[in-house]
């Protein structure tokens, strides 16, 4: 019973982490069909603001806004440095310059911060653990999921019964049609590219959380398990996205818990040969979202 | 036929004279630098074979340049150093030592063989979900190099590969190259593919059968990928998983996608310039840290700058330098108004 539960919070924490990071993918994806290769630069530009403002003082909630406000400025930056540009030519330009702009962020870091890992702070709740029934966790598991229930359920909202998340609905549904009946495109795209930038940063005052040091190339993982949980759940659908972050979590922790340890070293090689298994079964992932695709 | 010679010529020729004039000024530093400058060419060109002509982004090709790397290696180390640089390697691999030519050979063949088997599936797809499958290849290939002890070493550095690539080896791959990048764009399955590119629902209405296409040319893409990764080995002698992975591919990339991913003069012209600049680049970066003008080393500047270069020639010119036409064409038509005007 007690290893039952332990898993059960270990597959909601982790699950919660992974939805959010592929949520925050699949919403510029379902917009803009742009693959986001530097989606994981924003959680490393949050990470690097935490290091920044750390001599503050402030109390940690309010370092904490501040760096989840630069996360948000990195992704609107996103759009106008490597989309806004090339909005118009082909899917591959845009993959390329997000993939350049990745590269950018990450040597900025490199060249004017450090190559070694910065120490973040952390509160101190972050370290405590918790006794529920028997099973002692770390607090920070069940802060992600609190935090991951607070985010979609506000998500789910905004998309459902606000203008803008109306709005943004519409567009990934019909680009141009939406265009026509006086959504703004613009504004449309670089909202979507905020909320990247916000789910980012608060997945990355978690994902942080679990190592308390920040280095350069921190945003790769996220970036990957973002992709899975998308390819896995469906690249055009928020559902799929939530739906695939929580599969991906019960895989890997399955995986944790029965692999032999040497096997265990090959966990990444196993989960990408199945996502390269369900999307040839199903290129459009196991939901699929609203079929279209223009973007000008 | 003639604007195909004239390109051929051209480029070869480019090649040639920076064999030439490398041996001319005879300078060590140089000799390095054109060796480097060729096996990327032999990189480029094979990931234009498969990017130029399907209009599709891989991000495995440097996979497949750890794949060739690797299994030359395993081939050519020596059998008395074996034990030393691959203390766990299969007793039957350990007997084995082949020249390092017939390895670098192999190391192509290999990555072929890899490509064909793993990738005709993923043919199917796409846009995006072919990019994500391509990705999730490159970190499968890579987990894979860093976890395989057994013949990789794993994440640990692979040493004792004899020394075998010099600069004429690796011009003459380079151009060997350039001429089968050429033809295979020219050849009719190159011309089929180039129809998928430009419209794959017409192409596949007229009856070209796309995924079949586009294999071909990403097994003869990860040939050359394979050949230039043994051709890298032997020039470098010892390198780790680390070598193979989105660093590189980035370098790779920038080349094709400033020169002009969709003609073999672009991939060229591209592996020059930004050869040229990532390694000035780098010599800046060095004459930084060993003046200590800051506290801290600098590192990065060179990969800051190459990716402001994408995005500007992305936005500026989408096509690259050399979009459409390769330079042969370009002369001909050129030549042609001249006539005509004359």
């Amino acid at each position: 019973m007690t290893t039952f539960l332990q898993f059960v919070i270990d597959v909601l924490s982790l699950g919660g982490a992974y939805a959010l990071m592929a949520l925050g993918l699949v919403i510029v994806y379902g917009i803009l069909r742009l693959v986001n290769f530097a989606y994981g630069e924003l959680i490393m530009v949050a990470g690097y603001s935490m290091y920044l403002v750390n001599p503050s003082g402030l109390p940690w909630l309010a370092m904490a806004a501040v760096a989840v406000l630069m996360a948000v400025l990195a992704g609107i930056a996103t759009d106008y440095v490597a989309f806004r540009p090339v909005r118009a030519k082909s899917v591959t330009a845009v993959l390329i310059t997000s993939f350049a702009f990745s590269t950018l962020l990450q040597n900025a870091a490199l060249l004017f911060i450090s190559p070694r890992p910065r120490n973040v702070p952390l509160p101190e709740i972050f370290s405590e653990t918790v006794e529920i029934a028997g099973v002692i966790t770390p607090a920070r598991n069940l802060i992600t999921i609190a935090a991951a229930v607070v985010l979609l359920t506000l998500f789910s909202w905004l998309m459902r019964r606000s203008v803008l998340g109306i709005a943004m609905r519409a567009a990934a549904t019909n680009f141009t049609m939406a265009r026509m009946l006086g959504v703004p495109a613009n504004l449309i795209i670089s909202s979507a590219f905020a909320i990247s930038g916000l789910l980012a940063g608060v997945v990355s005052l978690l994902w942080i959380g679990r190592i308390g040091a920040v280095v350069p190339g921190i945003g790769l993982e996220p970036l990957l398990i973002a992709f899975i949980a998308t390819v896995i759940g469906g690249m055009r659908s928020l559902q799929g996205a939530v739906l695939g972050g929580f599969l991906l979590a019960f895989m890997d922790t399955t995986l944790n818990f029965t692999l032999p340890q040497d096997l265990l070293k090959f966990r990444d090689a196993f989960t990408f040969s199945l996502v390269i298994l369900i999307l040839l079964w199903r290129p459009q992932g196991l939901v699929s979202g609203p079929a279209s695709g223009r973007r000008t | 036929m003639l604007r195909n010679l004239t390109t051929v010529a051209i480029l070869v020729g480019l090649i040639l004279g920076l064999v030439v004039v490398t041996n001319l000024l005879g300078v060590r530093l140089f000799d390095r630098l054109a060796t480097n400058l060729c096996i990327a060419l032999v990189l480029v060109l094979g990931l234009q074979v498969f990017m130029g002509n399907s209009g599709i982004l891989s991000f495995a090709h440097i996979g497949f340049m750890g794949i060739g790397a690797y299994t030359s290696a395993v081939l050519t180390i020596p059998t008395q150093m074996k034990g030393m640089s691959l203390p766990d390697l299969y007793p039957v691999l350990a007997a084995v030592e082949v020249s390092p030519y017939l390895g670098i050979l192999l190391g192509g063949l290999a990555a072929a063989a890899v490509a064909a088997v793993v990738s005709y599936p993923l043919m199917r797809l796409s846009d995006a979900a072919a990019v994500i499958t391509s990705f999730a290849l490159l970190v499968v290939l890579h987990t894979v190099m860093t976890h395989w002890s057994a013949v990789t070493n794993g994440p640990r550095t692979l040493f004792g590969l004899p020394k075998a690539t010099d600069l004429p080896l690796a011009a003459g791959a380079a151009m060997l190259a350039v001429v089968a990048a050429l033809a295979f764009k020219e050849s009719r399955v190159g011309l089929l593919l180039r129809s998928s590119r430009d419209d794959e629902v017409a192409a596949g209405a007229m009856g070209a059968h796309i995924p079949r296409l586009r294999w071909q040319a990403f097994v003869l893409s990860a040939l050359f990928a394979g050949i230039g990764g043994a051709l890298w080995g032997h020039f470098i002698t010892s390198f780790s998983p680390k070598a193979f992975f989105l660093k590189e591919t980035f370098v790779i990339l920038s080349m094709l996608v400033i020169g002009g991913a969709n003609t073999v003069t672009g991939a060229v012209v591209g592996a020059m310039i930004v050869t040229v600049a990532f390694e000035s680049l780098r010599a800046l970066e060095a004459a930084i840290n060993q003046a200590e003008m800051f506290t801290e080393q600098v590192v990065g500047l060179t990969e800051i700058v190459l990716a402001l270069a994408m995005i500007a020639v992305l936005a500026l010119r989408p096509g690259g330098l050399f979009a459409t036409h390769e330079i042969g064409a370009l002369l001909n038509r050129r030549a042609r108004k001249k006539r005509e005007d004359g």
